[in-house]
């Protein structure tokens, strides 16, 4: 019997082991060195039993049964036979059967090599066939989305794929059909297997009945090379493999990191990596020249870059960072404070939060905290389609029983597994905070599931047309709260660690303050000089370059004109200022730049990120830039010292080490520390027993109500017209139609219809098609950002309505 | 064979016995009002435990240990009945819903009184419009006349009784994939543990309970448990529903009581064999039960223990009769493409072989079988069922890959040279 209380004690083939009380048996084996072989088990899903491969003999009263070891929780005392003849018999049986009517076209088929079917043949199979007849035949492979093809002939019926879609995303748009020996997976009628995690049930696959379409027939799994990184699509930071063939990255697969993915990716994650293959992808350096570019040397561009900036002294600014390692965005904040001289610089464009709110908000969640939440409040973005890898966590705690409050403008991808779903129009937020803080109404009950126990609260900006202080106000409340604590939401990929990086004009390195005296010259000692005083941010950046009275601009990795809420002002600043982009494209702001240096992408390039919970994780580098692309860090510092100054930035690790010196939220980190196992999963900043100087409380803004109608809620998609997607073939097809979504009563005030146009005046105009959306809080039009025909619109509070009358109707 | 418990009403009055009237004229409801008014939930559940009752669906379970397995402190609990009678060859329970539904209906509300169940279920096989129809009107009847509905009899007991039609799936029978089926979820078998009585309707404390073992309760509750027990062997007490069928004179349902012998089943019951033929072999308890054959089993009693000593079982009450000229290759594999057919997918040794075994009993059949066939047939039927004994051992989820096994076993135990010659000689038939 065991001795410690969580433990059980069981015997395994003759050997007597501790394994955790509660664990089902097949996992407490492999842990205990045991394999058990397994089709349908898998270990972030509900056990079914179905695939029976995972059978062994457990001793009862009634003497030895079979039993699936994936059904069976461990009890003290049990013993188990994994190899006995009966069991070995058992699984020969299981393989024959599932070989039966398997094609065995391993030869041509994306999983061989990597197959659990052709594995456990080999390791549990009876070794030949007796199976004379003919084999069941299905058209194939199917297309049963844009981005899987199914091939019912290959597949096991594990479930593995419809439990993962029902039990795990939550759109369970495959299903078993048909029984017997004519059961197949397949979509409904009509309805495509248009999941965003679609590509997860083509990971779990066990055998190759699922595929990716864009991976098929790509490369042969031992030919792949792969290292770990981390997906910088968001701010979640799943961990993946990025698998490479003949130089170029083929497939990133999702790697299971406990405290983040666990195993899951968004198909935006998994299938992103096209864009560094695009054919438009910049990789030499390029000079404007009339109305296009001309290719240059990195001698020419860089000299007539740092030429023009030395001139302008320090009339420069920066925007970007936030699509960079921590490292590019050490550099830059350093180039742009230290060799520049310029305090003015942002790496969020007034598309996110407060910088001292999203770098510091005290006390801050972890993700992990979802999981023992007894309440989460989300008053943010649809994280279905800002952060869906967040989504599938906040899912996963709110089916386990967490109080889910979901407080949005429509429905969000949530709400079926939310406790309370609570509607508004945009800008009455302040309005509505006060009667959910006081429990007013119909909110009672809302406010009641907060009230009790530890809270999670998700907060962020809902829509774009919404002021970044509705998330201060709304973490304001939940500090209210008896155990609550903060995750702000911000979407872009290394946004926090670019704050981090001191990338905002009132943010130091490290979340320091930029009043903070003591650090200020700390900094200065090493960087040799810093500005004085509070810089300007992004929107009073583009203002001044709009205005003349800064003359240059330096990006790294930014698209203003279709990020900023003002995409008008963008372009009147970039066509005005002198623009120096760092970037993997021409983008529609980088097209006005004078110099475009070509930066290296994903998997390029060594370096850390900072997720939205402050985890810093070590990106690895699989290929070669293509062409000149070069880290951007690298490139600055070749600007450096055009400009006479010496960064030292000559290699990543010394980057790391500086900054991890000099921005105390990371102190203590060494570059080797992700390498070893407590790292593998990232290492949370600030380390324990490091205090940084900046924490910040929210307190409540005091936000005025703004009750204009029709309000805009301009929110984001998944699957936009930013810049890698657009450059993913295979999700560039993917964006949804754009459209001016109404409430139907609205729609019927306005006389209306779906399909009918409206003609939309915010900082720009645009002409859209009417979708009807019950859904929608009423009074509000609902708009996806950053789609080509939704660009112009910008984000105001509220919006002109005209309907567009057919002439002679 | 006198005792007439479940049919007496039907036999006495074939014309109107499915009615509320002719139910109320023939004693109907006076032991509902007598456990309503005079005994408490327990009182009643202990007659049914003192009945010695088993039963009826197939596997012979006591009902009254069954009712003790629910958690005490778990409310809802929900009583679901198992009327999906799909068993090749039962054809009982559809006249207990046909011309008695009342009884039923009856015995549903004793039972969720004696459970403490407010919202009973019965799920009906689609392809009994008739019963379901019957059963529908004596609910209607049954709530009109507040037997069912709030405060019955004005006892302030409520009871819901929901009545719910499969899609044509043999599996649903099975008490799991009922209850699936039930939730509008695939029919398909659930793991066990946790049993319906833990975790059974929406994962909710659950009896499922065959239509004759409830409609059984009134009886029980009017004359009470110990009078029930007392009738035949000891064991296997009581009178039950036999659907006899097959190469009998006399096919139909009989309700006897049990411990008289097969012979005396299907002699006299049955009224023997038709054309003065011989007797070959029957399947004592439906489709799903090894066979048994006149050398061996003539005269085995007819209760549920002796049945399973002898390797088989009583099952749901279907004898099927065959006679000296029945091809038992093409019977086995007609049986076997049966289960074939109805196995839900699930699970891997049922989905690919029971469909594998019919190939091969096609192939036999057909003239196209192989020497090596006899111990593949057998082998793959191990991989289902593995040492192939009763009660069966399984690689399965639930007991369907095991019940295509049974005529495979029956036949090669009994009728191997048959076999044997249809490799040898070729084709019979086709």
């Amino acid at each position: 019997m065991a001795d410690a209380p969580d433990q059980v004690s069981i015997t395994l083939d003759g050997r007597v082991v501790e394994v955790p009380r509660g664990a089902l048996l097949i996992a407490a084996a492999i842990e205990a060195g045991t394999y058990i072989p397994h089709f349908c088990w898998h270990p972030r899903m509900k056990p079914v039993g179905m695939c029976r491969m995972c059978l062994v003999e457990i001793d009862t009263p009634r003497g030895k049964m079979l039993t699936t070891s994936c059904t069976t929780p461990v009890a003290d005392g049990m013993v188990v036979e994994t190899s006995s003849p009966v069991v070995k018999k058992a699984q020969e049986g299981v393989i024959e059967f599932l070989l039966i009517n398997h094609p065995l076209d391993c030869p041509v088929c994306d999983k061989g090599g990597e197959c659990p079917l052709q594995d456990q043949t080999l390791a549990y199979g009876p070794g030949d066939g007796r199976f004379v007849e003919e084999k069941r035949h299905y058209p194939k492979p199917i297309p049963i989305s844009d981005l899987v093809a199914l091939d019912r002939e290959r597949c096991i019926l594990c479930a593995r794929c419809t439990r993962f879609s029902e039990e795990i995303s939550g759109d369970p748009l495959i299903e078993f059909v048909d029984r017997g020996n004519h059961v197949e997976v397949n979509t409904f009628p009509n309805h495509p297997f248009t999941s965003y995690f679609s590509g997860n049930t083509v990971q779990i696959c066990p055998v190759g009945a699922l595929t990716a379409r864009p991976y098929r027939f790509r490369a042969r799994p031992w030919d792949l090379e792969a290292v770990e990184a981390v997906s910088t699509v968001d701010s979640v930071h799943s961990k993946v493999s990025l698998e490479a063939s003949m130089n170029e990255i083929v497939r990133i697969s999702g790697v299971d990191c406990d405290p983040t993915n666990q195993g899951w990716l968004s198909d935006k994650d998994r299938f992103v990596y096209e864009h560094l293959l695009a054919d438009d992808r910049v990789v030499v350096p390029l000079i404007a020249n009339g109305d296009g570019f001309r290719e240059a040397s990195w001698g020419e561009a860089v000299g007539l870059a740092a030429s023009r900036l030395a001139d302008l002294g320090g009339a420069v600014a920066g925007l970007g960072g936030a699509r960079s390692t921590n490292e590019d965005a050490y550099v830059f904040s350093r180039f742009l404070r230290g060799v520049v001289g310029t305090p003015h610089l942002d790496a969020q464009l007034d598309d996110g939060l407060a910088p001292e709110f999203a770098a510091a908000v005290e006390p801050r969640a972890l993700i992990d905290d979802l999981d023992d939440a007894d309440a989460i409040l989300l008053w943010g973005p649809d994280l279905k389609e800002e952060l869906p890898v967040l989504y599938l966590r906040v899912r996963k705690a709110a089916t386990a029983g967490a109080k889910l409050v979901v407080v949005h403008p429509r429905r969000t991808g949530l709400d079926d597994v939310a406790a309370h779903t609570i509607r508004y129009r945009p800008g009455e937020g302040p309005a509505l905070l006060r009667r959910l803080a006081a429990g007013e109404g119909d909110l009672a009950e809302a406010r009641d599931a907060l009230g009790a126990g530890k809270v999670v609260a998700l907060v962020g900006r809902p829509g774009l047309a919404e002021p970044a202080e509705l998330a201060e106000a709304v973490a304001a409340f939940a500090l209210t709260l008896d155990d609550a604590r903060i995750l702000p939401l911000v979407r872009r990929g290394n946004v926090f660690g670019a704050l981090d990086m001191g990338l905002a004009p009132t943010l130091l390195p490290g979340r320091v303050s930029v009043d903070d005296a003591e650090r200020r010259r700390a900094l200065a000692a090493r960087w040799g000089s810093l500005p004085d005083g509070v810089g300007m941010g992004a929107t009073d950046i583009l203002e001044a370059a709009a205005s003349g009275r800064i003359g240059a601009l330096v990006l790294l990795g930014v698209d203003p004109v279709r990020d900023h809420p003002r995409p008008d002002l963008a372009r009147r600043a970039l066509e005005r200022a002198f623009v120096v982009a760092l970037d993997l494209f021409v983008t529609d702001s980088t097209r006005h730049a004078d110099v475009v240096l070509p930066v290296a992408g994903l998997g390029e390039i060594q370096g850390t990120v900072t997720n939205l919970e402050g985890r810093v994780q070590k990106l690895n580098r699989v290929v070669p830039p293509p062409g000149q692309a070069r880290p951007a860090w690298s490139i600055l510092d070749d600007l450096a010292a055009a400009l006479g100054s010496e960064l030292e930035a000559d290699a990543v690790e010394k980057i790391f080490e500086e900054l991890a010196t000099l921005a105390p939220a990371y102190e203590g980190l060494t570059w080797d520390r992700f390498d070893w196992a407590e790292g593998r999963d990232g290492v949370v900043v600030p380390l324990e027993g490091v205090t940084p100087p900046l924490r910040h409380v929210p307190s409540d803004p005091g936000l005025a109500v703004v009750s204009e109608r029709p309000a805009l809620h301009l929110a984001r998609v998944l699957y936009d017209d930013g810049v890698l997607v657009r450059h993913c073939p295979s999700l560039a097809s993917l964006a949804p139609e754009a459209a001016a979504h109404l409430h139907p009563r609205d729609a019927s005030v306005l006389a209306v219809r779906e399909g009918d146009r409206v003609r939309l005046e915010g900082v720009g105009v645009v002409e859209l098609p009417v979708v009807l959306d019950p859904t929608l809080a009423e009074g509000t039009v609902y708009v996806p950002f950053n789609l080509a025909e939704t660009a112009a619109l910008g984000a105001v509070p509220s919006v002109r309505i005209d309907v567009v009358r057919e002439a002679g109707s | 064979m006198t005792e007439r418990i479940l049919t007496a009403r039907m036999e006495a009055h074939p014309a109107d016995s499915h009615t509320l009237a002719r139910y109320e004229a023939t004693g109907g409801y006076t032991a509902l009002r007598k456990a309503l008014g005079e005994m408490s939930p327990a009182d009643v559940a202990a007659e049914v435990k003192a009945s010695n009752l088993r039963g009826r669906g197939g596997a012979g379970f006591p009902t009254g240990v069954k009712w003790g397995f629910l958690p005490e402190d778990l409310r809802p609990r929900y009583l679901v009945v198992n009327a999906d009678e799909s068993e090749p060859g039962t054809f009982k329970d559809r006249i207990l819903l046909e011309r008695d539904p009342h009884q039923l209906v009856e015995g549903i509300a004793l039972a969720s009184y004696a459970l403490d169940v407010h919202h009973a279920f019965v799920y009906v096989r689609g392809e009994y419009p008739k019963p379901a129809r019957r059963l529908q009107r004596a609910v209607d009847e049954a709530y009109e006349a507040g037997y069912l509905g709030t405060n019955i009899l004005g006892s302030g007991f409520d009871l819901e009784v929901t009545i719910h039609l499969g899609a044509g799936a043999y599996i649903c029978g099975e008490e799991t994939a009922l209850l699936n089926s039930l939730e509008g979820r695939r029919g398909e078998p659930r793991i066990k543990p946790p049993f319906p009585a833990v975790a059974g309707l929406y994962a909710k404390p659950t009896i499922v309970n065959n239509v004759e073992t409830i409609s059984t309760v009134p009886w029980i509750v009017a004359h009470g448990g110990r009078a029930y027990a007392a009738i035949g062997p000891e064991r296997s007490c009581g009178t039950r529903l036999f659907s006899l069928s097959g190469h009998v004179n006399r096919p139909g349902d009989y309700e006897i009581v049990m411990g008289m012998t097969w012979r005396d089943l299907i002699f006299d019951v049955g009224g023997g064999i038709p054309d003065g033929k011989a007797l070959k072999a029957w399947i004592p308890g439906g489709a799903s039960a090894p066979w048994f054959v006149p050398d061996e089993h003539l005269d085995t009693f007819v209760t549920i223990d002796d049945c399973a000593a002898a390797g088989s079982m009583l099952g749901s009450g279907a004898v099927v009769v065959m006679d000296e000229t029945t091809d038992v290759v093409a019977a086995a594999h007609r049986i076997v493409k049966f289960f074939a057919h109805e196995s839900c997918g699930q699970c891997t040794p049922c989905r690919e072989g029971t469909t594998w075994m019919e190939r091969i009993l096609w192939r036999i059949l057909h003239g196209e079988g192989r020497p090596a066939d006899l111990d593949l047939l057998l082998d793959v039927a191990d991989n289902i069922s593995p040492g192939l004994r009763w009660p069966p051992a399984m690689t399965t989820i639930c007991p369907l890959g095991p019940s295509a096994v049974s005529p495979i076993t029956s036949i090669m135990r009994y009728f191997r040279d048959e076999v044997e010659a249809k490799i040898t000689r070729g084709a019979t038939v086709g």
